[in-house]
């Protein structure tokens, strides 16, 4: 559904984006995570076409960018980083303009506005002004106004980012729903149990290359399925072992306060990144 | 596209129709202000062409408020919208062309400035103004409107902060404002100064509503010259909203 081969993006002298190859299938929910300034954004600003790509190809579905620019348009949905709802129209406003602008037709349009207002539980207050929601409503209005026009594709950049744990949650469902209805979801995260809750596919993005792209288990097995952790001074060591009797073997010989358990994402990400994720 | 423009344009209207009483409101002060001290203040003791200097001021004084309000109808909007509410975006991300967005919003930075010309003339006919609204008057008018609503986008897609924003304003729309025609003839200026304000669009639309709104006729030369600079906003607006991603 997604095919992205040597895409490089520059900034001046800054390369954002350096040679990046991916290939997402439909219905997958692959997450891009990173440390900040990582180029997770700046790559699905790329394949969302707010930013010109410096060199490489992309496909989405059977369309060729920059060709095909419009079709591309009516079958992607994108939910960015930052809140870009218009403030000075009303909830319902706001998808009725993202409709016109997508051409649907009347009757369609305003039915599938009620159903999304439901879906993201925001029927209540479609009369209201986006300027008086809640940090969590504006979100969910927007993944309603990326839905509308029904895409095949849907991006979302850092859809949880400031979200209460309950809020977060909540939305997971939503995506997990969608993708399971056979929607390609592309989301870009830097929180480590957002992709592990969430994505079938995981990449890695460090200082605008992909360093690892896996399953996130797949990713954690590759390192070491368990992890010995022991204290040196104020310093924290770890070193990973395929098994957990190998693990206990490790422990035996230690003479510091030392734990076992097993490796996660967060692991994985500091092995590959240099260092832990800070928002 | 027509369908695209009339979004672009429907979701301005939406909002202005919210707050149309307030906003006609708010419309009426700068007209009564110049009114009142270059009408009836100054102007008692000044007469241009053997006429009252009121009936020579109402069509400049509709000239620069149509550019004003037209201009940042569109410019301080769109600007903020580029730069800190990014809902530019939602048009760059939809599947219509720049030329769609580029036309809805000027159209809608038009009908405030007719809007708010419709305030003044109602308020000039009120000071006890006389002149002649006619076919040639409208169109000098709507094309006053669309240059200053073309310019405006243009500045809100170059200009990259609400302070460029503003200077914009001090260094293009103020001289103009005082220099194109609507408060004096510029024939009483220097030459070299007088030649230079000919070549602005404002100079052509106070001359242009002067001439339609006095004798009625067609202010053939002046609407080509705006008709000129029409044409070549839009196309770089255009330009502009096309080359506006990263």
């Amino acid at each position: 559904m997604i095919e992205v081969t040597g895409l490089v993006k520059r900034f001046g002298d800054r390369t954002a984006i350096d040679k990046l190859n991916l290939s997402i299938p439909k219905g997958e929910l692959f997450g891009l995570l990173g440390p900040n300034g990582a180029g997770k954004t700046t790559t699905i600003r790329v394949l969302t076409m707010l930013a010109r790509p410096t060199e490489g190809q992309i496909a989405i579905g059977d369309w060729q960018l920059p060709r095909d620019e419009q079709q591309i348009k009516a079958i992607i949905g994108v939910v960015p980083q930052h809140i870009n709802l218009d403030i000075e129209l009303t909830a319902w406003e706001n998808l009725e303009l993202h409709g016109l602008l997508h051409k649907i037709p009347t009757a369609e349009r305003h039915k599938r506005i009620e159903e999304l207002l439901e879906f993201v539980e925001l029927k209540d207050r479609n009369k209201d002004m986006v300027q008086t929601f809640s940090g969590g409503m504006k979100r969910r209005l927007m993944i309603a106004r990326a839905l509308l026009h029904r895409p095949r594709v849907l991006f979302l950049d850092e859809p949880t980012v400031g979200l209460d744990p309950q809020v977060r949650r909540r939305l997971w469902e939503l995506v997990r729903q969608l993708a399971g209805e056979g929607l390609t979801v592309l989301l870009t995260t830097h929180y480590i149990e957002e992709a592990e809750n969430l994505c079938q596919r995981v990449a890695i993005m460090h200082k605008g290359r992909l360093i690892a792209l896996d399953t996130p288990a797949k990713l954690c097995q590759n390192l070491g399925e368990y992890v010995v952790e022991w204290h040196d001074g104020d310093r924290l060591n770890s070193r990973f072992f395929a098994d957990r009797a190998q693990a206990a073997e490790f422990l035996s010989v230690l003479t510091a306060a030392a734990a076992i358990r097993r490796s996660n994402l967060e692991d994985v990400f500091v092995e590959f990144t240099g260092r832990k994720v800070v928002e | 596209m027509l369908n695209h423009i009339w979004t672009v344009f429907w979701r301005d209207w939406v909002v202005l129709q919210r707050r149309l009483g307030r906003y006609i409101l708010a419309r009426m002060v700068s007209p009564i202000l110049y009114l009142v001290a270059f009408g009836w203040g100054l102007g008692r003791s000044i007469t241009v062409n053997q006429g009252s200097y009121l009936d020579f001021i109402v069509p400049g004084i509709i000239a620069l408020n149509s550019m004003n309000i037209s201009f940042n109808a569109v410019g301080t909007p769109v600007n903020m919208s580029r730069l800190y509410h990014k809902t530019l975006e939602e048009y760059l991300l939809a599947p219509i062309s720049p030329t769609s967005y580029v036309l809805g919003k000027v159209l809608a930075g038009v009908v405030r400035g007719m809007i708010s010309s419709v305030v003044i003339i109602v308020l000039a006919y009120a000071f006890g103004a006389h002149f002649m609204l006619n076919g040639w008057f409208i169109v000098a008018l709507f094309l006053n409107c669309t240059v200053f609503a073309a310019l405006g986008l243009v500045a809100a897609m170059i200009m990259n902060s609400h302070e460029e924003m503003s200077n914009f304003n001090t260094y293009v729309l103020m001289p103009m404002s005082f220099l194109c025609a609507t408060f004096f003839s510029p024939t009483q200026l220097p030459s070299l100064l007088h030649w230079a304000i000919e070549l602005l669009p404002l100079t052509h639309a106070s001359h242009a509503l002067r001439l339609s709104s006095s004798t009625g006729n067609m202010p053939g030369a002046s609407l080509g010259v705006l008709l000129l600079y029409v044409a070549l906003l839009l196309w770089i607006g255009i330009r502009k909203t096309q080359q506006v991603r990263d």
